[in-house]
């Protein structure tokens, strides 16, 4: 479930806002989103991807809460490390284009 | 009149094609009927290009060279798992279409890999990059795009023609109607909030609409599909657990426990005590293959603190429902038509059974057939568009959504609408129940599901609560296809599993129609049937 919005990494630019599937966050006036409906986050990961500034933690726990601390998820380097391993951000590239699947599927058969 | 919405539309659109949802069958879809011409409205419940479960998960594709060999190793793999269900002339055309569009993705920029013969290898794609470039493409191509804005029911003219839709953009509380000349199911299908990976916004609701609308389910008992989750996670990605040993809390293997066949064992275990895995199977120049391939199978092992090739970990089994089942909408011809005039489906939302029949398990032909019944749909929904002209926009329409807009009774009563959605998840959830079906079983569960029916169908619900009142309507609506059909099929094959009669009858080699709210009904059509309408259709056209 996601456990954190970073006051001090969030640009307000709401992208979370919007992009989340299951509506999780409202929007606050001249502060970072809040996460309303904590109880609907599905737990995809999809609005870590989409933050610019890795301001966003899901935990991997699905049905329960946990508590964080957002220095140790920094020098874990877990803030935003989804993003790093899919190559999404500026200066990286899709690591879409490394997609070993075939090495895989050989050994399936 | 009891009904919800104001007629003051706050956003009044009038357009050719109205696609509702957008993962990859309805990208696909608006995408097709945009490239003929057509003026394409777009809505999502989600985010299109986040939401859905491709756009979480990832999908690998029923890509398949047009060699003969090739070809026919393809459609032969399957067809016993799924039951002899399918139809050769459908996978067929769902191997052409999909080799063709895969192939435009290349040329849209998705970047594909090149294998270790430096060919570039197609038959995998990355959720959050595939869905980003669809999303990119339709607005290209003209699509307007209603995000946040989940369809609540169809509207329909005088003669039962559907000519659009109605609903509300979940932020800012606006209703909206779209006017169409043909509309496009694309909702995908129903995983009853079992929190697997994107399935949450997956529930039913297309159905529910073409059903009000009058469209029929094909296939509903092929709806018990579970994935493997850590027991924490909500990660339902089953690749490789194929190289795991199940093993129980002390570390002995669970005989005959595995991944494709073997699931059932761990379903079995599961009741009784917890299960284990561990991917010890895996060779070490395959971790960081697999590390590669999907990058999001390893996250909350990464941020749990759990090495999943070394270290066991408790494994669980989310209900998918029809999201890797294979029932849905029934499609009446190779244009995706439903049986009701103007109305299309596809993806998810779309039976699948044509092309795998009563099993689909690890997907591949589930993406194939997203991208191609996508692309067919848009294409006949523009086509058919043209055939009424743009006047049509101006016919009298009326709403036809019926739970949580109109109630049965005077004196309706306020509907608990997370109770609600309890109830059907202890229905639908439990192995014991849904993968392990028997007759009585799935009476008892009947007998509750229509007494929550007739309190979706009494009660009425404030505007706030409308979005989830039919969301649970449609989950309480699936769910009583699903076990009328179980129940119907008295025999094993595909994942419908019945206890009572665990043997596959070459008697039952038909498909089961259904459809119904308040009485639900459900009955056989030939396989021979639908082979022949189709044949008939394509040398026709
Ligand atoms: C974990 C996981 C892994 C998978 N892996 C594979 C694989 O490897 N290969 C494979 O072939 N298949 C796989 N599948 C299945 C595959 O992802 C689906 O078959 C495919 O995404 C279906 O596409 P779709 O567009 O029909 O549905 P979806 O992608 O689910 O999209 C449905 C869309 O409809 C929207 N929607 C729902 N209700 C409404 C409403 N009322 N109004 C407006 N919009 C609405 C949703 O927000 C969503 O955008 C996997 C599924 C899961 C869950
Ligand atoms: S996307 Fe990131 S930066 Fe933008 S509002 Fe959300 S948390 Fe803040
Ligand atoms: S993980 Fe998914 S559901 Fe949860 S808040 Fe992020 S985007 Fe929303």
């Amino acid at each position: 479930m996601i456990e954190l919005v970073s006051a001090s990494r969030c640009i307000k630019c709401n992208i979370c806002v919007n992009i989340c599937p299951t509506n999780v966050f409202d929007r606050v006036p001249d502060a970072p989103p809040a996460i309303a409906r904590k109880s609907d986050c599905q737990t995809c990961f999809m609005c870590e991807l989409y933050c610019p500034v890795d301001a966003l933690y899901v935990a991997p726990e699905t049905d329960l809460q946990t508590s964080v601390n957002e220095d140790e998820l920094a020098q874990k380097g877990l803030l935003g490390s989804y993003r790093e391993n899919i190559g999404w951000g500026t200066k990286r590239a899709s690591t879409a284009k490394n997609d070993q699947t075939f090495q895989i599927l050989k050994q399936m058969r | 009149m009891v009904s919800k919405l104001t007629t003051d539309w706050e956003v009044d659109l009038e357009t050719d094609v109205l696609v509702i949802g957008g993962g990859p069958a309805g990208t696909w879809a608006a995408w097709s009927a945009a490239s003929r011409g057509a003026k394409v409205v777009l809505v999502d419940k989600g985010y299109c290009g986040t939401t859905g479960c491709a756009a979480a998960s990832g999908n690998g594709v029923w890509y398949v060279p047009p060699e003969p060999q090739a070809r026919e190793a393809a459609m032969a793999s399957r067809e016993s798992l799924g039951g002899y269900l399918a139809h050769r002339q459908w996978m067929r055309r769902v191997l052409d279409q999909t080799y063709t569009s895969v192939n435009l993705l290349a040329e849209w920029g998705y970047p594909f890999p090149t294998d270790d013969e430096g060919k570039p290898y197609r038959r995998s794609l990355q959720g959050p990059e595939y869905m980003k470039l669809m999303r990119r493409q339709i607005k290209r191509a003209g699509v307007k795009i209603l995000d946040n804005s989940p369809a609540l029911e169809l509207l329909v003219d005088e003669t039962g023609v559907v000519a659009g839709a109605t609903g509300v953009n979940r932020q800012t509380n606006n209703q909206w109607r779209v006017r169409a000349l043909a509309v496009v199911i694309a909702t995908g299908g129903c995983a009853f909030l079992s929190k697997a990976l994107g399935c949450n916004v997956l529930t039913g609701d297309g159905y529910l609409m073409a059903a009000e609308a009058g469209a029929e389910m094909s296939g509903m008992e092929f709806s018990n599909a579970y994935g493997i989750s850590p027991a924490f996670s909500s990660v339902t990605k089953t690749l490789f657990y194929n190289w795991a040993t199940f093993t129980y809390e002390d570390g002995t293997p669970i005989p005959g426990a595995g991944s494709q066949r073997g699931r059932s064992l761990i379903a079995k275990t599961l009741l009784e005590q917890p299960v284990y895995a561990i991917i010890d199977k895996a060779t070490e120049e395959m971790r960081s293959s697999m590390r590669l391939a999907q990058p999001n199978f390893f996250l909350p092992f990464d941020r749990a603190g759990i090495d999943p090739f070394t270290q066991k970990f408790p494994v669980t089994l989310r209900l998918e429902g029809t999201v890797r089942g294979t029932g849905g909408i029934r499609i009446i011809d190779e244009t995706c038509a439903t049986s009701v005039k103007g109305l299309y489906a596809a993806g998810d939302a779309a039976t699948r059974e044509l092309i795998c029949g009563g099993f689909t398990g690890g997907g591949s032909h589930n993406a194939a057939w997203a991208i191609s019944s996508g692309y067919w749909s848009g294409e006949s929904a523009a086509e058919y568009a043209k055939t009424l002209g743009h006047k049509a926009n101006q016919r009298q329409v009326q709403r036809v959504g019926e739970t949580a807009f109109q109630p049965r009774t005077e004196h309706p009563h306020t509907l608990a609408t997370d109770e609600v959605i309890q109830a059907v998840q202890a229905e639908v959830f439990p192995y014991e129940r849904n993968l392990f079906r028997t007759e009585q079983g799935l009476l008892d569960s009947l007998g509750r599901l229509d007494y929550l029916w007739q309190e979706v169908r009494d009660s009425q619900v404030e505007n706030k609560q409308l979005i989830r009142a039919r969301e649970a309507s449609a989950m309480v609506a699936t769910a009583r296809w699903m076990y009328n059909s179980a129940l119907e099929r008295k025999e094993t094959r595909g994942m419908h599993k019945h206890q009572d009669y665990p043997q596959q009858d070459a008697n039952q080699q038909h498909h089961l129609i259904s459809g119904g709210l308040d009485q639900v009904w459900v009955k056989s059509q030939p396989i021979e049937k639908t082979e022949k309408t189709l044949i008939g259709a394509i040398s026709n056209s």
